[in-house]
């Protein structure tokens, strides 16, 4: 049994194909859509919770690939949201992975995005909901 | 070498006057010493920008055809509850209300992402807000119901009135329980996780007037990016607490009430606050001028970081409790640096208030005198007083 959160990107041309319906009715796996939406660009993105039988759901990447679909696993999307941040500093001795400094000269809080494993730990204790939380791959 | 309030005034109508902020003067004082610092420098500028519960907003909605009593009735505004025990029209928007039913703490911790902080936030950016009231009908007030939106423009009166705002230094928190906790002070990691403070320091007006020489009742102050008065001493006034040689207080101190004009004030500078398992509460920008009177003020005012000291509490147990109990004092310099030591472990330290705004404010009360759009007013009536016996007491439970 496999059970995973996925994203889905559809170009375009795709984006009008029933390829989730066969995602349960050739492969039998149970679905969940998360989120869906379409970019101004017209691709499809679709953030699914997949689960069901391990042969069935590898068949079933492998088919969304083979017709075009980028697959992959979900990871939360942190973001800064510099408008709205004061630069308190409340987040940083929060973060596990020092993403969030101060900066020792200006006292300003830095958000290092590649050390970032999306724990969303400041999201919550931020006052000012400057911290942004996208579903993205 | 001493001057007045009112000389200063002249200079700063001329474009004259020297105006620096608290941290430029501390490098001026150490160049020159106080005495030329006081010649030299007529104001300097202060600025603190943290969560001030104690806060909120009275409005008047004006008359509804018909009319309608809101005094004893139920009043929202988006939800949230503000208090309409006064006259018809009148209502008091809490900082820290919330709509009934918000699930507050129920769901622990409680996120808090809407209240009376957010509310007056909106109001100051010029959002049309949805009143609802219900009230019990007079002959003269026969209106039972009413729904409306409101927006700032149309209000008569809108006035921001914080019965305490600007504490005068302020605990760091800590938690040396094995639980996480979440505080009006931040989130507390477990066994000396973090350490939180919330004041600006050598930045922070009344750590620059440690004796309340020249900042009174009168004052006049920049308040949430418009100008406001000193109305009072703010609620919790102690001003007898322990302090350093230099005058400044070890403790939490002096406190300061202030008031003024919602119609002039910015969302930027008056922002609505979720305190995680906590509650909502709003950030408040405030910058007070101090004139450098003497060379005793140039002193006062030149007081920096390292000078500055404040007591580690336990939010676990001796807070709670109200148990007062200091696991050792830490100053501001090293507050500052990201990190302290207590008790052997290097804890990460974590603030409230933030040090950028603070300096922002600062900065732009200078150059509002600068340019002469801002005069110094003489305080009416001086606040309690360091050597006066006036203090703040904890609650007695008598039995009713
Ligand atoms: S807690 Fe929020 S406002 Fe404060 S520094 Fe972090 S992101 Fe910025
Ligand atoms: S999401 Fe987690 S890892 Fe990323 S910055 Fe926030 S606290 Fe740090």
């Amino acid at each position: 049994m496999t059970e995973s959160k996925v994203v889905l990107h559809f170009p375009p041309h795709l984006v009008d194909k029933p390829l989730i319906y066969k995602l349960s009715r050739d492969f039998d796996l149970e679905f969940n859509i998360l989120k869906a939406s379409v970019t101004p660009q017209e691709e499809g993105i679709l953030v699914l919770e997949l689960k069901g039988d391990d042969d069935n759901f590898q068949h079933a990447i492998a088919y969304l690939k083979e017709n075009g679909v980028d697959v992959q696993a979900l990871t939360q999307d942190i973001n800064l949201n510099y408008e709205l941040c004061i630069h308190c500093g409340l987040c940083v001795p929060i973060c596990p992975v020092s993403a969030l400094v101060k900066d020792g000269e200006t006292d300003e809080v830095k958000f290092v995005k590649e050390k970032c494993i999306a724990c969303e730990l400041c999201g919550k204790v931020c006052p000012y909901n400057a911290i942004e939380v996208s579903l993205n791959a | 070498m001493t001057k007045t309030i009112q000389e200063i005034n002249e200079k700063i109508k001329k474009g004259q006057a020297v105006v620096v902020t608290a941290e430029e003067m501390i490098e001026i004082v150490r160049k020159k010493g106080e005495k030329q610092a006081a010649k030299e420098v007529d104001v300097v500028t202060t600025g603190t920008f943290g969560p001030m519960c104690s806060s909120g907003a009275y409005i008047n909605i004006g008359h509804a055809k018909p009319k309608i009593k809101l005094g004893g009735g139920e009043v929202y505004i988006n939800g949230v509850e503000v208090y309409a025990g006064f006259a018809a029209v009148d209502i008091y928007i809490g900082a820290s209300s919330l709509p009934p039913d918000d699930p507050r703490n129920k769901i622990y911790p409680g996120e808090f992402r809407y209240g009376g902080g957010h509310v007056i936030e909106e109001l100051v950016a010029g959002k049309d807000l949805v009143l609802t009231a219900t009230a019990y009908g007079t002959d003269c007030y026969p209106r039972k119901e009413l729904r409306t939106l409101i927006n700032i423009r149309d209000l008569n009166e809108a006035v921001l009135f914080n019965p305490r705002n600007c504490y005068q230094n302020y605990n760091v928190a800590v938690n040396l329980s094995d639980r996480i906790i979440y505080t009006y002070m931040g989130t507390l990691k477990p066994k000396l996780g973090n350490a939180n403070y919330c004041s600006a320091g050598q930045l922070s007006p009344l750590l620059n007037d440690p004796y309340y020489k020249t900042i009174g009742i009168g004052t006049r102050i920049f308040l949430g990016g418009g100008t406001g008065y000193i109305a009072w001493w703010g609620t919790q006034h102690n001003p007898g607490v322990e302090r350093s040689e230099n005058g400044v207080p070890l403790s939490p101190a002096g406190t300061l009430a202030v008031i003024g004009d919602l119609k002039q004030m910015k969302p930027e500078w008056l922002r609505g606050t979720s305190m995680l398992g906590y509650g909502v509460t709003l950030t408040v920008g405030i910058g007070i001028p101090i004139p450098v009177l003497s060379e005793e003020i140039a002193y006062y005012t030149s007081v920096k970081d390292e000078e500055i000291y404040t007591q580690i509490v336990d939010y676990s147990k001796p807070y709670p409790q109200g148990i007062s109990e200091s696991l050792g004092q830490v100053n501001y310099a090293q507050l500052r640096s990201g990190k302290i030591r207590i008790s052997n472990k290097e804890v990460p330290t974590g603030s409230l208030s933030s040090y950028v705004k603070a300096r922002e404010i600062a900065n732009i009360l200078k150059e509002w005198i600068k340019q002469g759009k801002f005069l110094l007013t003489e305080p009416v009536a001086k606040l309690p007083q360091a050597e006066s016996d006036y203090k703040f007491k904890p609650l007695k439970i008598r039995e009713v």
